[in-house]
């Protein structure tokens, strides 16, 4: 049994107030340079939620607008206004602040979020009008509290604030006096995680057009955490998520590894369908609040807007084989070992040309390459450069060293393989599963027949090795219709039996006489 | 000698560029004296 991709759903959350209150730049900031200009200077560099619709990587990210569009676009983009400007695309949404914090509270099934009053009465109706969003989500909004008890909880329980324009409508509360994985900064990291991957989630079901009850088995792959001071990791984000999607068949679980994270999952999501142990597998992940404003200290000096404004979510839905929808090519696995190391040369050679070596394939059989989509807008100001022109340089360069391409057609392989990266730098979110959307149409539609979707992660973060990781896989065109057309049907194999029946019936025949 | 001889040296590397160890390994081979070598992610 193969497994297809049978939908993407692909959401951003434009949370302004949460850069200045909880991405980690800018609370590290508060406490050791509290007085220093970036952080008088960060609130005039934010974008309105209008000035993100017209952003052209956001539009390319819900589906708006191709990557191949956007690499028509000279850059930087952040000073230029995108034509298409619509909140919702054929991948999923870009959900203003408002709603988003009434998606955390209706995300949270243990009473520590509280909204003030007034700020739900003025936009429940947002959330309820919103396209993926129905009444057993909507009627999870609680009627709210007064404004006087959110800012007693902040200031005297130890509560994380909800700011909107500036001002406080809202906090999350600690779910324990003293254990700090139940505290209110990570009970608010992870509700945000968990409400956006419910976004994602809605998004990629109802875009691969199946039920909801069709889902067997959901896999988180974010970067967060969920457990108390026993367990801190004990984790399911999945099942959390899929309890408020309205997923009541699913079971799930969580993979983890870092930026990888989301490839890893879909490779799983992609064996366990073919194994026949669930039929409908859908990897999910939330965005994170600590990478918000990350490089914010680079683009405010540079005069530019704050553009890591933004949560990003992504899910994936993969189903048996339909016959029709792409294939994930189990067959072609790029692993990063224990053994490979970390040299950029090493680490492209094991994702990329050894999987294809082991598969009999040139680097010129796949017609696309998703490596890490990281917007260069952001990335560039910041002294990281381009990351995905990086990495197809090395891909480029391995195939001159191969003999698969010629060293004069090195920038034209990066221009017609490659992609310019339009995904927001939420660490696992642009790690190759930005383009499965994308890709999935391009297949379909007979104009790509390979694309490889190649994730990267920086264990050495977690301080437990000093090992990279990586892994890749292929998506191809699905050839059910022409193996149909190949194969033998089964009038054909009893004409065949019958035919050779007669000729024996008549050997013996001859023989007797 | 090398040309980082009697040099204390500090390595920041960058994950999707030149990782730290390498650098290190570089300004070791310079004959450098590395106090700190960490790999960092901007993205």
């Amino acid at each position: 049994m193969k497994s297809v991709i049978k939908g993407a759903g692909y959401i951003l959350v434009h949370t302004p107030d949460m850069v200045i209150h909880n991405g980690t730049t800018q609370t590290t900031e508060r406490i050791v340079n509290p007085e220093g200009e970036y952080l008088k200077e960060l609130p005039g560099h934010l974008r309105s939620f209008e000035q993100t619709l017209s952003y052209y990587p956001n539009q390319v990210y819900i589906g708006n607008m191709t990557p191949d569009a956007l690499a028509a676009v000279p850059q930087p983009w952040y000073d230029k206004e995108c034509p298409k400007c619509d909140r919702y695309g054929q991948f999923g949404q870009i959900m203003p602040q408002e709603e988003f914090i009434l998606l955390m509270q209706a995300c949270d099934v243990f009473d520590l979020v509280k909204i003030d009053r007034e700020f739900v009465a003025a936009h429940k109706a947002a959330l309820a009008a919103n396209e993926v969003i129905d009444e057993s989500i909507v009627n999870r909004v609680a009627e709210g509290v007064d404004a006087a008890e959110i800012a007693r909880l902040v200031s005297e329980e130890h509560s994380e604030g909800l700011y909107h324009n500036g001002q406080l409508v809202g906090c999350v509360n600690r779910a324990h006096d003293i254990d700090v994985n139940l505290s209110a900064h990570v009970m608010h990291e992870n509700l945000v995680s968990k409400a956006s991957s419910v976004l994602a989630l809605l998004s990629a079901i109802r875009n691969a057009g199946i039920a909801k009850e069709d889902v067997e088995y959901v896999i988180d792959c974010s970067e967060e955490a969920c457990g108390d001071m026993n367990q801190r990791g004990g984790g399911n984000f999945a099942k959390a998520a899929a309890e408020i999607a309205g997923l009541s068949a699913a079971t799930g679980s969580d993979t983890r590894g870092f930026c990888a994270g989301p490839a890893h999952a879909l490779v799983e999501a992609a064996a366990l369908v073919a194994a026949g142990a669930y039929k409908t597998v859908v990897v999910t992940a939330g965005g994170c609040t600590a990478k918000l404003g990350m490089n914010g200290k680079d683009h405010v000096k540079k005069g530019l807007p704050i553009l890591e404004d933004m949560l990003g979510g992504c899910a994936i839905v993969l189903t048996q084989d339909d016959g029709v929808n792409p294939v994930v090519n189990l067959g072609i696995l790029g692993r990063h070992t224990v053994g490979t190391g970390s040299a950029p040369q090493a680490v492209i050679g094991s994702l990329v040309t050894d999987a294809l070596d082991r598969a009999g394939l040139k680097v010129t059989d796949v017609d696309k390459f998703s490596p890490e989509m990281q917007n260069p807008d952001i990335t560039k100001p910041a002294g990281a450069g381009d990351v995905p022109l990086a990495n197809y340089k090395m891909i480029a360069a391995l195939a001159v060293k191969r003999g698969d391409i010629e060293k004069k057609d090195l920038a034209s392989f990066v221009a017609e393989r490659g992609l310019t990266g339009y995904a927001p730098t939420q660490g696992h979110i642009p790690s190759g599963v930005p383009y499965i959307g994308f890709a999935r149409n391009e297949i379909a539609a007979g104009n790509m027949k390979r694309v490889m979707i190649i994730g990267k992660g920086s264990l050495f973060l977690g301080r437990m090795t000093n090992l990279f990781d990586g892994v890749s896989f292929v998506i191809e065109a699905n050839e059910g219709e022409k193996k149909a057309e190949d194969s033998i049907s089964e009038e054909e194999v009893k004409s065949m039996i019958a035919k050779a029946m007669r000729e024996f019936a008549e050997s013996l025949m001859a023989k007797a006489e | 000698m090398g040309i980082l001889a009697g040099k204390k040296v500090i390595v920041i590397g960058d994950r999707d560029g030149i990782p730290g160890q390498a650098i290190e390994l570089c300004a070791q081979s310079a004959g450098a004296e590395v106090v700190f070598s960490s790999t960092e992610c901007f993205v």
